[in-house]
């Protein structure tokens, strides 16, 4: 059995203390009441005011607990949020790709589309926000399944003949997307289309999201039938400045 | 120059922001701060002038280390900023005489109103084209000088400058002490066909010369940088939302742009002659290209949009970041018959009414914080209805498509009911952050960079698009209760 990680044991035993009480505290008072030396006790603070479980009072600098801890039962990111807060890395991915971008979320065993970005060539397009998409057919869904703890795969409908509608086939490509960081489906939910989508990461590495883009095979794909390495690359970057604005080490 | 970026920085009412551009007007990096808004009283906003200062110090660095990049790869940097705020500063010392009057600041109202009665009211307002209110820099200079001790002796001996926050940062930057014709045309100082300060309206409002910065184009060269980035050109400024206007590429007369950020802009391009409205619309000076004439514009301001968010975010606690109130909004289906109308500092276009405050109309105990936040948002909505409105009636041409920017955008509910509330389909570019493009569209034409006006029209891409979907008579009936809650707020304040 691995020991005990001092610091998340000593995170523990400050949020408890600032439940404890009413009122807010001081770095030195948290410090003292646990024979912390304040350096130390600093950088913990420090660490959960980041995650937003501790929030600090402008005028006195003392901490209190934060509104995220109240909510921790529900959605950690909320969509609007995450669609706010990539707006600004989604429109240069779709000018560098010249693909349509879209970001999504796991929504009962959906995708959720939050955020859709047209293909930058001003022909007529239908804003899809809000559409579900099925997790297993599409770079954006795999991507989500890839790094979802609660592991259902979802209902696995054969939409072209290159869907990955058996269990088996489905985990070990997610398993590969693991190992890569980034995923793609090639005509697996509608012929002659394929996509490329990464994970959106928030504090700690937690995967809040995906970005990715979607079009023709033949643009998406180089002659061997492979995803594009310099389109790979865009995809990567968005999602990495998407995850290091919402303070995640975007891998 | 090899340069292979043009950086802007948009120095506005929240917040200062700096942004590398790439060839194609692509976003490459960003690095933004906040700076603190002080109310020492009620009606009164200010800012710090030397923080201000000290955030571009921060932003500009940062936003070049983000992209890898250094000072020798920048082509040229431009400047867009928060318009009407008022500095004056020491000219040996560089340092401010008292905090920056911002734009929303309403301490001027009784000078405003004792001027208004004063000969020569009518000529000035005619000859810059904007109403005399709390709004614009004239009054607020003037309130410096007459309640800043021994300072308008020394704005008479030439030892304080005068500037708006382009102005300001300018100085700072290369030392030279100008400003451009768009926000000259803000200060009412101005006469919008000559693009020279007027001595009447100087003497009108009481402001020595000696204060006042050169005016100069938009696009064009002010000078080089001698700190920050030291060696680079400054090569444009401009007001926050004619920089809009030029980075959504409207350079034809007919094209119009709203901005959704603290308050609400819409400007038409009214081509190369000033237009003056009929119905409570601003004429101000759109841009002007260095060796080309000015181009004009119609302007329709909302004092009350984002910040009406901020308000149920910050002031009633009810959602805890912006983006949360279109979320709050979809748990309901419509506003339950609540209207919130935010005449907070008066209403702006097209009423101009600054005895105005805001109401909550059509409270029952039905109401939740659903319904409430719908009518905020929906607050946006009827506000630009209003001013869209009041510009078809001026240019007697119908709006076919509103194109939009800024922090709102990103809020698809309420794109959606504004292309509703509208009828006509409402288009956001691919690039959200059009201040900042604009800013940087014109210091790399100015430099260059970009060739033409034709190429930069290139680069602009529909990112999204939202299609009216309602029922012409919803529309109606919604927009009549909009207007008797409207009619609310008005004579709430008494007079002095
Ligand atoms: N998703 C959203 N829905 C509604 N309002 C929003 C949303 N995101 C940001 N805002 C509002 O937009 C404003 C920020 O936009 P921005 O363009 O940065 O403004 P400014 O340049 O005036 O500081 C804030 O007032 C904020 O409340
Ligand atoms: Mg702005």
């Amino acid at each position: 059995m691995p020991g005990q990680v001092q610091s998340i044991a000593r995170a523990a035993a400050i949020l408890r203390l600032l439940a404890g009480g009413s009122g807010r505290l001081g770095l030195l008072e948290i410090a003292r009441a646990l024979d912390l030396p304040k350096g130390t006790a600093h950088g913990i603070v420090r660490t959960l005011h980041d995650v937003g479980f501790v929030e600090q009072d402008k005028t006195s600098g003392k901490y209190q607990l934060g509104a995220a801890l109240l909510h921790l039962g529900t959605s950690y990111l909320d969509v609007n949020e995450l669609r706010s807060r990539s707006i600004n890395w989604a429109d240069p991915l779709a000018a560098r790709s010249g693909e349509a971008v879209r970001i999504g979320t796991l929504l009962d065993s959906k995708v959720l589309v939050v955020h859709h970005v047209f293909r930058p060539d001003d022909t007529l397009q239908t804003l899809d926000v809000g559409a579900l998409l099925p997790p297993h057919a599409t770079a954006l869904g795999k991507v989500l399944l890839a790094y979802n703890a609660r592991g259902g795969l979802g209902d696995l409908v054969p939409y072209t003949r290159r869907t990955l509608a058996s269990p088996r086939v489905l985990t070990r490509a997610l398993a590969a997307i693991r190992e890569a960081g980034w995923g793609s489906d090639i005509e697996e939910m509608t012929v002659g289309v394929a996509g490329i989508a990464a994970p959106i990461r928030g504090y700690g590495g937690l995967v809040v999201g995906a970005i990715g883009i979607s079009g023709p095979v033949e643009r998406v794909c180089d002659a061997h039938g492979q995803p594009r390495i310099t389109l790979v690359t865009h995809v990567r970057e968005a999602a990495r400045a998407v995850s290091r604005d919402l303070g995640g080490r975007g891998q | 120059m090899n340069g292979r970026y043009v950086i802007s920085i948009d120095q506005g009412t929240t917040s200062t922001r700096c942004i590398v551009f790439d060839h194609r007007g692509q976003l490459v990096s960003v690095d933004q701060r906040e700076h603190a808004q002080h109310f020492p009283r009620p009606g009164w906003v200010e800012h710090d002038a030397m923080e201000i200062w000290r955030n571009v110090e921060k932003v500009v660095p940062r936003a070049l280390t983000r992209a890898g990049i250094d000072a020798s790869q920048i082509a040229a940097i431009g400047i867009a900023n928060q318009r009407e705020t008022t500095v004056v500063w020491d000219r040996r010392t560089g340092v401010p005489v008292a905090p920056a009057i911002v734009w929303q600041d309403t301490r001027t109202d009784a000078l405003v109103e004792e001027l208004a009665r004063a000969p020569g009211a009518e000529e000035v307002q005619r000859r810059c084209g904007l109403p005399l209110t709390t709004y614009f820099t004239g009054p607020k200079l003037r309130w410096l000088l007459d309640n800043t001790p021994g300072l308008r002796k020394r704005a008479e001996r030439g030892d304080v400058l005068f500037g708006t926050m382009e102005s300001w940062l300018i100085w700072k930057l290369t030392g030279e002490h100008l400003t451009d014709v768009t926000n000259a045309s803000r200060t009412m100082l101005m006469d919008l066909s000559s693009l020279s300060w007027h001595p009447d309206s100087l003497d009108f409002f009481g402001i020595p010369p000696a204060v006042l910065p050169e005016i100069r184009s938009s696009a064009g060269v002010f000078g080089t940088l001698r700190t920050v980035l030291p060696g680079v050109r400054l090569a444009a400024a401009l007001g926050d939302q004619q920089a809009a206007l030029f980075g959504q590429t409207c350079f034809t007369a007919g094209e119009a742009k709203c901005t959704y950020g603290t308050g609400s802009f819409l400007l038409l391009n009214t081509g190369t002659g000033p237009v003056r409205s009929q119905h409570g619309l601003l004429t101000t000076v759109g841009y002007r290209i260095e060796g080309e004439p000015a181009v004009y514009a119609l302007e329709g301001s909302i004092a009350i949009t984002g910040s009406l968010v901020q308000w149920f975010r910050d002031g009633l606690g009810i959602i805890s970041t912006a983006p949360e109130i279109e979320t709050l909004a979809r748990t309901v289906d419509d506003n339950g018959g609540c209207y919130i109308v935010p005449a907070f500092s008066g209403l702006f276009a097209p009423h101009w009414r600054s005895e105005a405050r805001g109401v909550i109309v059509g409270l029952t105990s039905y109401i939740t914080k659903g319904h409430l936040a719908r009518a905020v948002l929906e607050a946006t909505g009827w506000q630009t209805r209003e001013v869209v409105d009041a510009m078809n009636a001026d240019s007697g041409l119908m709006l076919r498509t509103l194109k939009v920017d800024g922090g709102m955008t990103s809020d698809n509910l309420l794109m959606q009911f504004l292309a509703d509330v509208l009828d006509v389909p409402v288009v956001r570019p691919m690039v959200a952050e059009t201040v900042s493009l604009g800013a940087a569209y014109a210091a790399g034409l100015a430099v260059g960079y970009w060739p033409d006006l034709e190429g930069l029209r290139r680069n602009w891409h529909r990112a999204a698009q939202w299609l009216p979907n309602v029922d012409p008579q919803w529309r109606k009936t919604e927009y009549d209760n909009w207007q008797r809650a409207v009619e609310r707020t008005f004579d709430w304040i008494q007079p002095h």
